[in-house]
């Protein structure tokens, strides 16, 4: 039980850096005048969501099952029955932890969608609307005793459909509501520092052996051969987008590689557990080369997902899930199922699409009828000629970067004129 | 007295730098600028989607000289900067009226 404990808390500990992770992935993306609120989306999320798991969330996803939707939020209200020293930590007070992280990053992951132009409070109210009727229940409806999609025998070890295809699902929703950015697409928007984008890409994907071996809920064979997975599936998925854009734009780009690299996590975080290396390089690769095709949807069919967290979640997310159906196999000792292509048939690749379809389908609606009463509440975009000027500006008062120091700043609450000292001068130059 | 300001190619910095040096100069001011002439921008591509970049990155270099050196400095520059290739760049001389040093308060060549 220690040994079990001991990864569980490392590997909560990890899923918590994706996050920040996610953050210079996306803040690298945007032009530099909004990286600050890409940062403090991910960070609100991490503060917001981190409450609400607490007080409410865990018990929605994971006390008692109410008809298979959702569990009974008042069971372990603010972790009550489970803060206790007593008993295995790992269904506890561990497992709030690390199941709390995956809260956290699926609704940072919707951020990406909405850059640019979402004010950051009407984010917040998002973020948590869509947290307690989306994700907890779907958290729910996936791991939850009773909950109907584990009921049906869907297979999903990480996430690969309540945290990617959901999240992706929503970005949709809420981008459609919310509009494009002013400029878009006629405007250049090019990613404004590509080595954050690197960075975070290496953040997420170290951050991501918790999110994938630390499912197994133990230091043990289970782990290894997710954590394997995770290895190959990613490494094929960033050749596969690299040979792609060399085939179809002439150059591989460092920015291809790190999406690659998320592509591939994305799409073997469902299946980790439940494929052989032949399964984990077929995920990979047909990841990486699909990802990077649907990233081009948006200009051909008008929305604006800013940071392609549908083209990348979404369909990476709908590609583990789907091909778990054929490539699913029970040989290697854990509690999966036999995929059409190891002798399976076709029911897994049914309950698969099913519950695929079912997630997506609830996030988009509810994502975009929540955009829909910010737009009519609170308002959900800052004004255009903000937006034009910076959000950093506008909902944050700051600025990220001041090199030289340039741009000048002195405080504004104090009369300089009174005040004596402060001189930059030092005092042996005085006469 | 004149101010030389030469656009260049990043990379030549260091030989012009080092043939001013050689002619006796002693300072320089360097900048990292954008813009075009007759080389035009080129093409960049995110996700797939191509950019077209406008604006190549230059090093403009200015130095301050007697009108004495102005020919020595313009052919160092011109020398140091030539690639053959489209791109290499400009350099102008404009007059100047006075040079002061902030620490001394001296002007005129002697600031210089």
């Amino acid at each position: 039980m220690e040994g079990n404990t001991a990864w569980l808390l490392t590997s909560a500990a990890l899923v918590l850096l994706m996050t920040p992770g996610l953050a210079f992935f996306y803040g690298g993306m945007v032009r530099s005048k909004s990286v600050l609120n890409m940062l403090m989306m991910c960070f609100g999320a991490i503060g917001l969501i981190g409450v609400l798991w607490v007080v409410y969330g865990y018990s929605m996803a994971y006390g008692t099952d109410i008809g298979g939707l959702f569990g009974n939020p008042f069971d372990y209200l603010g972790a009550s029955g489970l803060m206790t020293a007593a008993g295995d930590p790992t269904a506890g007070t561990v497992d709030i932890a690390f199941q709390g992280m995956f809260a956290i990053i699926t609704v940072a992951l919707i951020a990406g969608a909405v850059a640019d132009r979402m004010r950051f409070g009407s984010w917040l109210v998002f973020g948590g609307l869509w947290g307690t009727l989306v994700y907890f229940p779907v958290a729910h409806w996936v791991w939850g005793d009773g909950g109907w999609i584990g009921e049906m025998g869907a297979l999903d070890f990480a996430g690969g459909t309540a945290v990617h295809i959901n999240a992706g699902a929503a970005a949709l929703g809420l981008v459609l509501v919310l509009g494009r950015r002013v400029g878009w697409p006629r405007e250049p928007m090019k990613p404004h520092n590509l080595p954050y984008v690197m960075l975070g890409a290496g953040l997420l994907w170290f951050g991501w052996f918790g999110f994938n071996a630390g499912s197994a809920y133990a230091a043990d064979g289970v782990a290894g051969i997710a954590f394997l997975n995770t290895v190959t599936a990613t490494c094929a998925a960033m050749l596969g987008w690299l040979l792609l854009e060399r085939i179809r734009d002439g150059k591989a780009t460092s920015l291809g590689a790190a999406s690659g690299v998320v592509a591939g996590l994305v799409a073997i975080t469902p299946a980790c557990a439940y494929v052989d290396t032949w399964g984990a390089l077929a995920i990979g690769a047909i990841a990486g080369i699909l990802c990077a095709l649907a990233v081009g949807l948006k200009y051909r069919l008008g929305y604006d997902d800013s940071l392609d967290v549908v083209g990348v979640h979404l369909v990476g997310g709908l590609v583990g899930t789907v091909l778990l159906g054929f490539v699913a196999t029970t040989n290697v000792g854990t509690d999966g199922a036999d995929g059409l292509f190891y002798g399976g048939g076709a029911g897994q690749l049914g309950t698969q699409v099913i519950s695929a379809v079912a997630v997506m389908l609830y996030s988009i609606v509810i994502a975009a009828l929540l955009g829909l009463l910010l737009k009519v509440t609170t308002g959900a975009r800052v004004t255009a000629e903000e937006e034009v000027a910076g959000i950093d500006e506008a909902e944050h008062a700051e600025s990220a970067y001041d090199f030289a120091g340039g741009r000048g700043g002195r405080p504004a609450s104090v009369d300089t004129s009174v005040v004596s000292g402060g001189s930059k001068k030092l005092e042996e130059s005085k006469p | 007295m004149k101010l030389i300001t030469a656009i260049v190619k990043p990379f030549t910095l260091d030989d012009i730098r080092a043939a001013l040096e050689q002619l006796g100069v002693l300072g320089m001011t360097v900048s990292e600028v954008q813009g075009y002439g007759r080389q035009k921008g080129h093409t960049e591509v995110y996700r797939g989607a191509e950019y077209a970049v406008d604006f190549v990155a230059k090093l403009r270099v200015e130095v301050v000289t007697d009108d004495a050196n102005v020919e020595k400095v313009i052919d160092a520059i011109v020398g140091s900067a030539h690639t053959g290739k489209i791109g290499d760049g400009k350099v102008w001389v404009t007059p100047v009226d006075t040079v002061i040093r902030v620490r001394t308060g001296e002007r005129g060549a002697d600031a210089l």
